[in-house]
């Protein structure tokens, strides 16, 4: 069982005959995504990995029965590309594109929520999702890890895989790739519910970093809705204030956004924050061991 | 990025919205020839990227340009929570009747941008909205829709100001949002907004965030960047495109993916505080999921070029590049730095994970590269690199 994206998945990539769309599209159909075509609107018609390029995301969805897209287009290009794959209300928009001005986001967000929300966007600038041993959509390497039981929510992609690795004898029901912009789609609180009421999901780990506030509101709703063990890892105790750590939105403003803070909000709420990726795992692993 | 507040009042003047009249002055003289050209009192004000300066001395009123002259004396080299002060704005005194706080910003938990709007200006917003929230307008605004001048003259009367002022706040609110979003900035405040005796609504300081991502649009924004106060390593790894961040420590650090190198900090400090001297990370160095040969030499030079560094942590995890390619970076790079004359002198532990990572260290273990070390977990390589930089240090 896996949240979001299943072995009957049928992804689009917007930007696939771009190089990163084509490297990871190849990267998608190795790990057994099915991946049923692309959109350019400037070479609609033609096939580019023996996949179908279509003009447009409600036109590939038509023709391929696709319910996922995954955004791979240029930042300038990317506000338009997720107004459409909205537009075409499809189920699921991915949007894997790093460096979106983040008035882009704010304002395809607000578009998505005008049409009725039909749309569930995971990103921008994350590595998207994986359901390991059903499907991947993204960049994330698949072969990392195994099928499981663990839910895992990350604005990190390396972390993320990290943790994928070093608990990949258990293996996973998903891995969610939430992003490090200050403005996001999917939230921490959005796949902690959808793994509470995954039957396939056990437990779930949840890894932040400094900058705003979402970790604190996952420790709300954590303590209100989710019974299922949540472990905790939190990225930049060390990040000194005002600056920006790589990622857009990993950035301490004056008292706000530490990593203390958020370890401090996990831990009230009765969440095991691990000190390092590592001992993370090791929480895991004793939660895991003990069902 | 931010702006310093002449910057900010440039872009605002651009953008029709009414700021006194003001020049920029880096010395004492230029100073005294800035306070002649302006007419009657003139406000010295220390630029720096940081609030509380008016606490801290940084603002001075001068009666005249000898004044001025004196008052720019004491306020500029001074330091300011870490700023040093290397230009001031001369201005114009205003007359002022009464003082607001307005503001646009990226409200991150909402997804949306917000106006904050006060008739209790002049003071820190978040001290009041403490003390006093009723006095304090918090008004979401819809990104599609914006702000008009209705919408604007909404905000100011939620926010308390009183009748005389609220056209004169609407028009300049609807000119605030129009630099908001024309300019990609994720904040723009005035506080205070003022009142002025003749009845004028001005902004009287300025502060101007704008988001980095949105260069590819904004070419001008490249004008803003304060070269004198970049830190030359980070402007050296700016032109490599390194994703690169100064810190104080001794012990290098390079990784893959902005999560792992934060995170890779924090265990390194973690790491040290066993080791004499409590080793600490040197910088931030991001080189990217790739992580190329090229890359990775450009990253090390960098590093290796930091006096303070005593060892050099390289904690990659191999997920859409595999370690063996990792590894062959590795092995290109020291080749490409030798070739370059800048030899590896410092010793470099090195921890590869994930795909082929066996593969990875064996490609490592034959090149047997001068002083590098292979250790297998973050955390152990975590404390060998932190060890070593305390036996160098």
């Amino acid at each position: 069982m896996a949240i979001w994206l299943t072995e009957n998945s049928k992804i689009i990539v917007q930007g696939m005959t771009g190089a990163e769309g084509t490297k990871h599209t190849r990267r998608m159909l190795a790990a057994g995504a099915k991946v049923v075509g692309g959109v350019n609107a400037r070479k609609a018609g033609t096939v580019h990995e023996g996949l179908p390029v279509f003009g447009t995301v409600k036109e590939a969805m038509e023709q391929t029965g696709a319910d996922v897209s995954v955004v791979f287009v240029p930042p300038a290009f990317t506000k338009d590309a997720v107004k459409e794959a909205v537009d075409a209300e499809i189920p699921l928009c991915v949007v894997i594109t790093e460096g979106v001005p983040v008035h882009d986001t704010t304002e395809f967000w607000a578009y998505a929520g005008a049409k009725g929300n039909k749309t569930r966007i995971i990103g921008p600038n994350c590595p998207g999702i994986a359901s390991p041993g059903a499907s991947n959509a993204g960049i994330i390497p698949a072969d990392i890890t195994t099928p499981g039981r663990i839910g895992l929510v990350s604005k990190s992609g390396t972390l993320t895989y990290q943790l994928m690795y070093e608990l990949r004898d258990f293996g996973f029901s998903s891995c969610v790739g939430i992003g490090g912009d200050p403005v996001i789609g999917t939230t921490h609180i959005d796949a902690l519910q959808a793994f509470q009421e995954d039957p396939g999901t056990d437990a779930i780990v949840m890894i932040g970093e400094i900058g705003g506030d979402a970790e604190e509101r996952a420790a709300a709703y954590i303590e209100a809705n989710v019974t299922k063990p949540v472990v905790a890892y939190v990225a930049g105790f060390t990040a000194p204030e005002g600056k920006t750590m790589g990622h857009a939105g990993a950035i301490v403003s004056g008292s706000a956004g530490t990593a203390q803070a958020k370890k401090e909000a996990l831990e009230k709420v009765g969440v095991r924050v691990g000190k390092t990726p590592s001992e993370t795992a090791r929480l895991m692993r004793e939660i895991m061991q003990s069902r | 990025m931010d702006l310093f507040e002449h910057q900010a009042k440039e872009l605002f003047a651009e953008y029709g919205i009414p700021v006194p009249r003001g020049i920029v002055a880096h010395t004492v003289d230029e100073a005294r020839a800035a306070a002649e050209q302006l007419t009657g009192r003139v406000v010295v004000k220390a630029q720096v990227k940081t609030g509380g300066r008016g606490k801290a001395g940084g603002v001075k009123v001068a009666d005249d340009a000898g004044d001025a002259h004196d008052k720019a004396t004491q306020i500029l080299g001074m330091d300011i929570k870490g700023h040093t002060v290397h230009k001031v704005l001369i201005e114009e005194a205003s007359q002022i009747a009464e003082e607001y706080y307005f503001s646009f910003l990226l409200d991150r938990a909402n997804r949306t941008f917000l106006a904050i709007c006060s008739a209790a200006g002049g003071m820190d917003i978040e001290e009041v909205a403490h003390t006093a929230p009723e006095k304090v307008a918090k008004v979401p605004v819809n990104p599609i829709e914006g702000i008009d001048l209705a919408k604007a003259r909404a905000i100011a009367q939620a926010g308390g100001l009183p009748e005389q002022s609220l056209d004169g706040a609407a028009a300049l609110i609807e000119k605030l949002w129009a630099v908001f979003v024309d300019e990609d900035a994720t904040l723009v405040e005035v506080n205070p907004m003022i009142l002025s005796a003749d009845g004028q609504v001005k902004a009287l300081d300025g502060k101007v965030t704008l988001d980095e991502n949105a260069n590819f649009r904004q070419a001008e924004h490249a004008a803003y960047v304060d070269k004198a106060a970049e830190d030359p390593l980070e402007a050296r790894a700016k032109e490599k495109h390194l994703n690169y961040v100064k810190l104080d420590g001794t012990v290098g650090i390079i990784g893959n993916g902005a999560g792992l190198v934060m995170s890779t900090l924090d265990v390194v400090a973690y790491a040290g505080e066993a080791f004499p001297g409590q080793p600490k990370p040197a910088n931030f160095l991001d080189i990217g999921g790739g992580a190329s040969a090229e890359v990775m030499a450009n990253g090390l030079e960098i590093i290796l070029s930091d006096p303070s560094v005593k060892s050099v942590f390289v904690n990659v995890f191999g997920g859409i590049t595999a370690c063996d390619a990792v590894a062959n970076g590795i092995v290109s790079a020291f080749q490409l730095l030798e070739s370059r004359g800048e030899a590896v002198t410092h010793p470099l532990v090195v921890r590869l994970d994930g795909n082929n990572a066996a593969l990875g260290r064996q490609i490592l273990a034959d090149a047997a590269l001068p002083r590098v070390e292979l250790v297998d977990t973050m955390d152990d390589a975590a404390k060998r690199a932190a060890e070593l930089a305390a036996v160098g240090a």
